[in-house]
């Protein structure tokens, strides 16, 4: 079995045991030095757990001085921060690396690789993120406060009038950035290069497809993010004209350059999810996949849509009128192929023998509340209409019923579904209906009136509000206080099924397809060091 | 090891993409002003005009509005001698803007010219402009600013009035008056 043996083995071997020992090393430096995929993952998945505590706990802030109109728990520039933090630390801390943990575990084990391409940039990509998180959130203690201008950090809120601490906020970008393109490429490098004999592209999961695709768009789209920030960095200190109008510069040129990552980034956190899903509908369906290669042509051509929409985001800075109609077409042509999806999801499920276990119950959820975010996204995407929508609580209620129910959705159902590869155990079935019911009570009940306060005008980011917007806000606060204690539930569950629980088999979804389940549970250590055969 | 030498490939061409994308989003500054001024989005107006107009356009009069603004922290008293101005396209017009500097130092500044409504920017030609140099005020100095301009005869029809907004920086820290003089 050794003989399969990865240079990053190799490496990790040297320093703890020798080579005739299979298992892991022991002790805290097993997770520090680890260059195994399963460990890695692991350590990737439960650091987004901690991130979406710690962001959901700015959510709460927000929620909380929202509860009623006025001013009550904190000042409105502790307000800018939380709602900063809260943006950041969920897209770049939470939903990204959790993809990127549940790659790391699941993407080896689908295609018959004995780990990732290239373990020891792993180890370092992973590593980056406390690093950088650590930084950013460090902010929040330093005397000027932590970043304030909205996750999307327009110019010149951050660079003219930002706090001391965006220099923070640049170098944590930085780190992030760096960790998500070593990522890309492992994955990339992976899947096209560690695949098992007989497992064309053609054969792939989708979960893997769609991991491929997102890893082309992090490939693409983070390094201008990085040139963004850096230009920023270049305005604040090195005495540039990027953004700053009074050199010359533009502060219009930002928003053209961070949506130019910005619009990528969103297909970035919901492409795996659109891909675990793809896996999880069938098996709870007992059925193959309804138009699996349509599946794989839609992803690319959302993929493609994603570069030339930019400008959606930026209807009222004054584009013309040809430019508007131009990014209201090609917005509105993504319904197609996100059409094509939920119409393939709803006719996997058509005639299947259909059952309801917690990972059926997320991803069930994630078709019906991802199509009423994406149904918003298309009223968003009409030029005249968007006027009227710009910047309100109407957009915040859209782009949460992507993310919330879209991309927290899919990664709570990939991990129910996979715990019990990871575990050896079964998950809590009760609890786990429970911690589904709840959250999606929870969730809409907090999501689904900001609609209705985003159409009569309630702007975003503003920490006090008209009384009119009151009793929905407070409808919305409690929905949020019980989707967030809800979570709690989702560690307990997680933490009782690795304890114990009921020994799961090899494979323990009847209806569930893929070489992950050829394997025991729990996955042993190393797996497929000889690579199995697919017909 | 083949496979090895496979990654190595790969991943030294996706290092590859990641550089060229890099480089990309610095690109994407002098792409944005080419199209800017090549369309006239987002009001800008381009540099000197060298041009010139066949005739003036006698029959058609259009109302071109003066704005001085101050940027954030700006104290200059900045304005125009008139609040606007009907010419006809192709002719030559000339207005005149009022700075003055009330602090006790040497300030430089600098105005950015921006023309509303947007689609009318890439037929607003200026022969002559204040906004083409920094200006450096002593303490308590006034000027008189002049802006020559011409409106393209081929203003889209529907365009019967234009705003011609200035904003005045101070950069004083970036320039300092002593070494601009």
């Amino acid at each position: 079995m050794s003989a399969v043996i990865e240079p990053g083995h190799a490496g990790h071997t040297d320093h703890h045991h020798d080579h005739g020992h299979h298992g892991p090393a022991k002790g805290l430096m097993r997770w520090v030095l680890t260059t195994n995929h399963k460990d890695i993952g692991t350590m990737y998945l439960w650091f987004s757990f901690a991130m979406f505590l710690i962001g959901g706990s700015f959510a709460m802030v927000i929620r909380a001085e929202l509860f009623q109109p006025g001013l009550q728990i904190v000042e409105p520039a502790f307000f800018n921060q939380m709602t900063t933090m809260h943006g950041l630390v969920m897209v770049f801390g939470a939903v990204m690396p959790a993809f990127v943990g549940l790659a790391n575990w699941m993407i080896p084990l689908m295609v018959g690789a004995p780990d990732m391409a290239l373990p020891r940039m792993n180890n370092f990509s992973f590593w980056l993120l406390p690093a950088a998180f650590g930084l950013l959130i460090s902010t929040l203690f330093t005397a000027g406060g932590g970043p304030n201008f909205g996750w999307t950090f327009y110019a010149p809120l951050s660079t003219t009038y930002a706090p001391e601490s965006v220099t923070f906020f640049i170098f944590a970008i930085h780190l992030m950035g760096i960790s998500s393109i070593m990522g890309a490429i492992n994955v990339i490098a992976t899947i096209l290069n560690l695949r098992a004999p007989g497992m064309t592209l053609m054969k792939m999961p989708l979960f893997v497809w769609t991991w491929l695709i997102t890893a082309f768009l992090l490939i693409a789209v983070m390094p201008v993010l990085a040139g963004c920030v850096t230009m920023m960095l270049m305005d604040i200190h090195f005495g540039t004209s990027f953004f700053s109008a009074a050199g010359g510069g533009d502060p219009v040129l930002f928003q053209h350059v961070f949506w130019f990552f910005g619009h990528p980034e969103v297909y970035i956190m919901i492409l795996p999810a659109f891909g675990a899903v793809s896996s999880i509908i069938p098996a709870f369906s007992r059925k193959p996949l309804f138009g699996y290669t349509s599946m794989v042509y839609a992803t690319a051509s959302i993929a493609f849509l994603s570069f030339i929409v930019w400008a959606h985001h930026m209807f009222v800075v004054g584009i013309p009128l040809v430019g508007e109609l131009f990014f209201m077409y090609a917005t509105l042509l993504i319904a197609v192929p996100t059409g094509v999806k939920v119409f393939n999801w709803v006719t996997t499920m058509w005639q299947g023998s259909l059952t309801f276990e917690t990972p059926m119950l997320f991803a069930v959820a994630f078709v019906i509340l991802f199509t009423i975010g994406g149904f918003s996204g298309l009223m968003l995407a009409i030029a005249p209409a968007d006027f009227q929508y710009h910047d309100t609580y109407f957009v915040v209620a859209h782009f949460h019923y992507v993310l919330v129910p879209g991309a927290i959705f899919g990664i709570f159902a990939s991990a129910y579904y996979w715990l019990p590869k990871w575990t050896g155990h079964m998950y809590d079935e009760t609890l786990g209906k429970l911690h589904f019911w709840l959250s999606f009570v929870g969730m809409n009940m907090a999501f689904f009136p900001m609609h209705f306060v985003g159409l009569a005008g309630m702007p975003r980011r503003i920490p006090d509000y008209n009384l009119q917007f009151a009793d929905f806000n407070m409808v919305s606060s409690i929905g949020a206080f019980s989707f967030g204690a809800t979570q709690f539930l989702f560690l307990f569950i997680v933490i009782k099924c690795i304890r114990g629980g009921k020994p799961a088999p090899a494979k323990p979804w009847d209806g569930a397809d893929g070489l992950e389940w050829t394997i025991p549970s729990p996955a042993p250590y190393h797996t497929f060091t000889t690579p199995p055969e697919v017909k | 090891m083949s496979e090895g030498i496979a990654t190595k490939k790969l991943v030294t061409r996706l290092l590859l993409l990641v550089v060229v994308m890099f480089a990309f989003g610095f690109a994407l500054v002098p792409i944005y002003d080419v199209m800017c001024k090549a369309f006239g989005i987002n009001g800008k107006t381009s540099g000197q005009y060298q041009g010139a107009q066949q005739q003036v356009d006698e029959a058609r009069q259009v109302k071109v509005q003066f704005m001085a603004t101050n940027a954030a922290d700006m104290v200059w008293e900045f304005r125009p001698v008139s609040a606007d101005l009907v010419v006809h396209p192709g002719a030559v017009n000339e207005m005149t803007f009022i700075a003055q500097n009330p602090t006790d130092k040497p300030m430089t500044a600098q105005a950015i010219p921006s023309v509303s409504p947007s689609e009318a920017a890439a037929y607003f030609h200026k022969t002559a402009c204040f906004c083409f140099n920094q200006q450096v005020l002593q303490p308590g100095e006034r000027v008189e600013m002049k802006v020559r301009f011409i409106v393209d005869r081929d203003l889209p029809k529907d365009v019967y009035h234009l705003t011609l907004g200035y904003t005045l920086f101070d950069i004083t820290a970036r320039h300092a008056p002593v070494a601009a003089r």
